[in-house]
């Protein structure tokens, strides 16, 4: 009774508010519940990489990261991870360069030569099909195709991880192709250029910025791969800078094989490859990031 | 190829000059060179299908039908990998089950509820659960988090004794660290970013202008996207879903280090057991003849079923993106 009197006093102090109900509680808790999706999906991330740092942070020193895998049995002062440190670089650029320039090529015959035509269509629809085909697959064609003739190496390996690179390679290029407006080739056109020189000149310079981004994330991602390496590559612990010829190792190859090992000094080896693993993976993905912002600055 | 070129809008009609008749030669070996690398991906799926299954073709015709049996026995040179596809089948559905409502809470957080500029920096948080190398998450799984977790795992089994339905999958007596369960866990981490940025793609094609009819109408938030978001996106969800059950199904590394490596079929979600990749990743070292071969058609089965998977799931998000454009 009380508050009625106040309300008829003072008419517009009214709460015009709608008053708490279920609807608005339910609201409320999908919301909060949103949020929980969120940091449950982070909290698991943070333990890996607070672990990985902690672990692999006493470990990695100069030494670490030239010196040669010792024996399993040594103390984590030993030895280092030098030789897969070198197999990975090797191994991931090899990788780049077979299948980068590839797939530029197959993403521009998607766009610029099929079209709306159904071999363009189904090659696209293929490539967004092989993008979910495992990696441990492309290792074992590579393995009946390449490694069962030809032995093990390094350019077994970047041609796993080549299968694995060269369809999101041709999606995202194909994405940022799509995104060149069709008046800058009809520009071209006109000056009487052909249409291996519009898509040379015009066409891919115009969609540089998101081709690249794009490639250096399917870099981060293969630098990471195990699967494709296990049954190409071989294993080996010295150094081997020459991808074409004999054995090599990578750093996934050498953490899967430590996370296995009983020994208090392989497992330490092998946090300090992961560390370094994830580093690299990292610096690929925000050198992404850099040239999607560079680039999108650079279009407006 | 000619036939294309003349079909591609981008040359207007008037550009078929008598130039464009005699198109010089650099320009069709471009064209040539193109449609080459368009076609490598084609060339390359169906390699993938001869050359593996001629290697594996050995346990085909030594074993027949008996591929799909339950009886794996290294010693006696028995095949059969119907525990393997058993342990695929169950991790990946753990994975998915734990991994879809975590994810699509996610994509509904980024596109119906917080502001632009913090959508990005979740964006970039979500995908790092991806970047981090399934070889990591199974370091981490192996030696830190599977020790840990067994405790817990322990004490729901006790806790759960009796229970008809729940001690059938919590239960048992072969509690391990490394089990079905915590490889299907770390996989649910693993694909919740392709499956998080799939459904937010499609939720994120919802036409603004019903969901602004829905709060005309007096709807709360969560009756908008009862009433008008998932309805538009529930088809190319479904997709999304299939497609993080693909990439679970096929994901090696992870799993090869915590599921246990014990080729055993059992209700027992805690108890150790192998998938398809893991074990192709953890005994091709070792094997040899027929035992080789096996791995090999292991991996044959493993790529049919994540191209069927595949394709249904492209095919259901292509669908139900037409359609939302089409509305």
């Amino acid at each position: 009774m009380a508050v009625l009197a106040e309300a008829q006093a003072e008419p517009q102090k009214v709460d015009l508010r709608e008053p708490p109900s279920w609807r608005r509680t339910k609201n409320r808790l999908m919301t909060v519940l949103m949020v929980l999706a969120f940091v449950i999906a982070i909290v698991p991330l943070g333990f890996v990489l607070a672990t990985v740092i902690a672990k692999g942070a006493s470990v990695i020193s100069w030494s670490f990261l030239t010196s040669s895998i010792p024996p399993n049995v040594l103390p984590a002062n030993v030895g280092g991870m030098g030789p897969a440190i070198a197999g990975t670089l090797v191994i991931t650029a090899l990788a780049t360069v077979i299948a980068v320039p590839l797939g530029i090529l197959g993403a521009v015959y998607i766009n610029e030569y099929g079209g709306k035509g159904i071999l363009a269509r189904v090659v696209r629809f293929m490539s967004d099909v092989m993008t979910g085909v495992p990696s441990i697959i492309m290792g074992l064609f590579i393995f009946t195709l390449w490694t069962l003739h030809f032995q093990y190496s390094g350019l077994g390996g970047a041609l796993a991880l080549a299968c694995l690179m060269l369809p999101i390679v041709i999606r995202s290029s194909e994405e940022m192709l799509k995104l060149v407006p069709d008046s800058l080739r009809q520009g071209a056109y006109a000056l009487g250029a052909s249409k291996a020189r519009v898509t040379m000149t015009v066409t891919l310079p115009s969609a540089l910025g998101g081709i690249v981004s794009g490639a250096l994330l399917a870099v981060a991602r293969a630098a990471g791969e195990t699967a494709p390496l296990l049954f190409t590559i071989g294993i080996v612990t010295s150094v081997n800078w020459n991808p074409f010829s004999s054995a090599n190792t990578s750093l996934p190859s050498q953490i899967f094989l430590n996370a296995t090992q009983p020994y208090d000094g392989a497992q330490a080896r092998g946090w300090g490859a992961a560390l370094t693993l994830v580093v690299i993976a990292f610096i690929f993905m925000i050198a992404a990031r850099l040239v999607t912002a560079r680039f999108a600055r650079y279009q407006r | 190829m000619s036939t294309a070129v003349e079909a591609d809008p981008a040359i207007p009609a008037g550009s078929a000059s008598p130039l464009g008749q005699r198109r010089p030669l650099g320009d069709r070996a471009f064209a040539i060179l193109a449609l080459a690398a368009g076609l490598l991906v084609l060339v390359i799926l169906v390699l993938i299908a001869i050359t593996t299954s001629q290697q594996a073709a050995s346990w085909f015709s030594a074993e027949g039908l008996s591929i799909f049996s339950n009886n794996w026995n290294q010693a006696a040179n028995q095949f059969g990998v119907l525990a393997f596809m058993y342990g695929t089948a169950i991790t990946a559905v753990i994975a998915v089950i734990i991994s879809v409502p975590v994810s699509i809470g996610i994509a509904l957080l980024l596109t119906e509820v917080v502001p632009r500029r913090w959508g990005q920096p979740i964006v970039y948080v979500v995908d790092l659960l991806a970047v981090v190398p399934s070889v990591v998450w199974g370091l981490w799984g192996i030696l830190v988090f599977a020790p840990w977790v067994q405790h817990i795992y322990s004490s729901i089994a006790s806790g759960l004794t009796g229970i008809p339905v729940l001690s059938t999958f919590f239960g048992g007596q072969n509690i391990s660290g490394a089990s079905f369960f915590t490889a299907g866990l770390i996989l649910s981490f693993m694909i919740t970013p392709i499956v998080t940025s799939l459904s937010r793609e499609v939720i994120a094609t919802t036409p603004s202008i019903d969901k602004q009819g829905a709060y005309a109408l007096g709807a709360t938030r969560w009756e908008m996207i009862r009433g008008v978001v998932w309805p538009h996106s529930q088809g190319g969800v479904v997709g999304a879903v299939l497609l993080g059950l693909g990439r679970a199904m096929g994901e090696t590394i992870a799993a090869a280090l915590v599921i246990g490596s014990s080729p055993t079929i059992t209700s027992h979600l805690f108890a150790p057991g192998y998938d398809m990749p893991a074990g192709i990743a953890n005994l091709f070292g070792e094997s040899s003849g027929v035992f080789r071969a096996s791995l090999l058609g292991m991996g044959v089965l493993l790529f049919v079923f994540t191209i069927v998977i595949n394709i249904i799931a492209r095919g259901v998000v292509e669908r139900s993106a037409r359609r939302a454009r089409g509305a």
